[in-house]
């Protein structure tokens, strides 16, 4: 099997992460894309940490993987406040900084 | 573990090949779901499953750490928030699929295609011949590599990183922490906040009628034979399961009761046995009485009366 396709199949997961941010308004909906999208970007960077035959792809993965827990924190706590005062998670509805 | 598990070898095996097909395919169809189910647990669900396969396929390409840590903390800790949030915010809050921007939907997918498309050709014109393989890497084991970069040349990185996540942990509890900004009322004010709104103050009346139906679905009659609201609880009003034994019930229980009666042979002409019994006979007419008074017909009462009292007879007889 070439090894090109861990990199076609991280291509398939990030376009499809990427549809689903331009296709969603639930805005969790939209979060859980974002991840997707970072999940493939992770498997391209072990592939080439295999390709190459050192640790730095997979270390930086390692980054991407705290970046977005703490992103995810973030994130859902933003979504929790939006739907607190608006009683709605969908992005079309907070399309103004103020209510 | 040995050096040869450790590898990741330079070549791939047949039954990498079927792995990564045959979990390769899952993952794409988790992916989709995600994107496409109108619920958003079942894509919550969905991208659980894409993330537990990128984890299997971790392991395979020999990152063995990053293959436990994908499990632990995407589809442990991440998902489950995601959870949570799903059902604080409601699950049942499935997406309109009124389009509020026209041809949206076929521009994004046009985006989408033209993205991927670009992308497949970047990689396509890359050459990527074989794996190097990380038998070298992994000689001393995965972990220890990895520790030994991450605390040298990326120790940077790393205090950065551990700086953001306490940033995002003290972030998400001034977000979600809402803070009191008026005096919190006292208990003489909210008493005579109460009194001034003229709601209901006392307690609620108990349901029921008389002592025979004292359920919580039927509803307690007022003065004037109507029944009373405030004695059932609204969700059983709100389902229509409130029984109203007004007027109904009564003439139901006396049918039912003379029914009986005529199942089991009795009539009016057992009633009224002879006067055997002497001192005890007088406590228990007296008992009788009362229930005459406080049953709904007397007609009932009587009856019921009379088939003690035939009962009596043939232990008598005895």
């Amino acid at each position: 099997m070439n090894p090109v396709n861990y990199l076609y199949l991280a291509a398939l997961l990030f376009t499809i992460g990427a549809s689903g941010v331009l296709l969603r308004r639930n805005a969790i909906v939209v979060f859980m894309s974002v991840e997707l999208m970072l999940n493939a970007a992770n498997l391209a960077l072990v592939a080439f940490s295999r390709l190459h035959g050192n640790l730095d792809g997979q270390i930086i993965a390692f980054f991407t993987m705290v970046v977005a827990a703490a992103e995810v924190v973030v994130g859902l706590a933003i979504i929790v406040t939006i739907f607190r005062s608006r009683h709605s998670a969908s992005v079309d509805d907070a399309s103004l900084m103020k209510l | 573990m040995n050096g040869t598990l450790l590898a990741a070898a330079s070549t791939t095996s047949t039954g990498e090949a079927v792995q990564f097909w045959i979990l390769g395919t899952v993952a794409v169809l988790g992916a989709l779901g995600t994107v496409l189910m109108r619920r958003s647990v079942h894509s919550a669900l969905c991208l659980a499953g894409t993330m537990i396969v990128l984890a299997v396929f971790y392991l395979a390409n020999g990152a063995y750490f990053l293959g436990i840590v994908q499990i632990v903390v995407y589809t442990g800790a991440v998902m489950m928030l995601f959870l949570f949030v799903l059902m604080l915010v409601g699950v049942t809050a499935a997406d309109s699929l009124k389009e509020t921007i026209k041809g949206q939907r076929w521009m994004a997918v046009l985006c989408g295609l033209g993205f991927g498309i670009l992308l497949v050709g970047g990689i396509g014109n890359a050459s990527v011949g074989t794996f190097t393989g990380l038998a070298e890497a992994n000689a001393g084991g995965n972990v220890q590599g990895l520790a030994r970069s991450i605390f040298t040349d990326y120790v940077f990185a790393f205090e950065i990183t551990g700086a953001l996540l306490v940033t995002a942990a003290v972030a998400a509890m001034v977000l979600t922490h809402r803070e009191r900004t008026e005096r919190r009322d006292t208990q003489r004010e909210l008493a005579e906040k109460r009194v001034r709104e003229g709601k209901h103050l006392p307690p609620l009346p108990a349901p029921g009628v008389y002592a025979r139906h004292n359920a919580v679905d039927i509803p307690g009659l007022l003065p004037d034979g109507t029944t009373s609201e405030l004695t059932v609880s609204e969700t059983l009003r709100s389902r229509g399961q409130v029984r109203d034994v007004s007027s109904k019930a009564l003439s139901d229980l006396a049918a039912l009761e003379r029914r009986t009666e005529e199942y089991l042979g009795r009539g009016e002409s057992t009633a009224r046995g002879g006067p055997d019994e002497g001192g005890g006979r007088d406590v228990r007419d007296a008992a009788d009485v009362r229930k005459d008074v406080s049953d709904d017909s007397p007609a009932v009462g009587r009856d019921r009366d009379a088939d003690r009292d035939g009962d009596r007879d043939r232990e008598a007889a005895k």
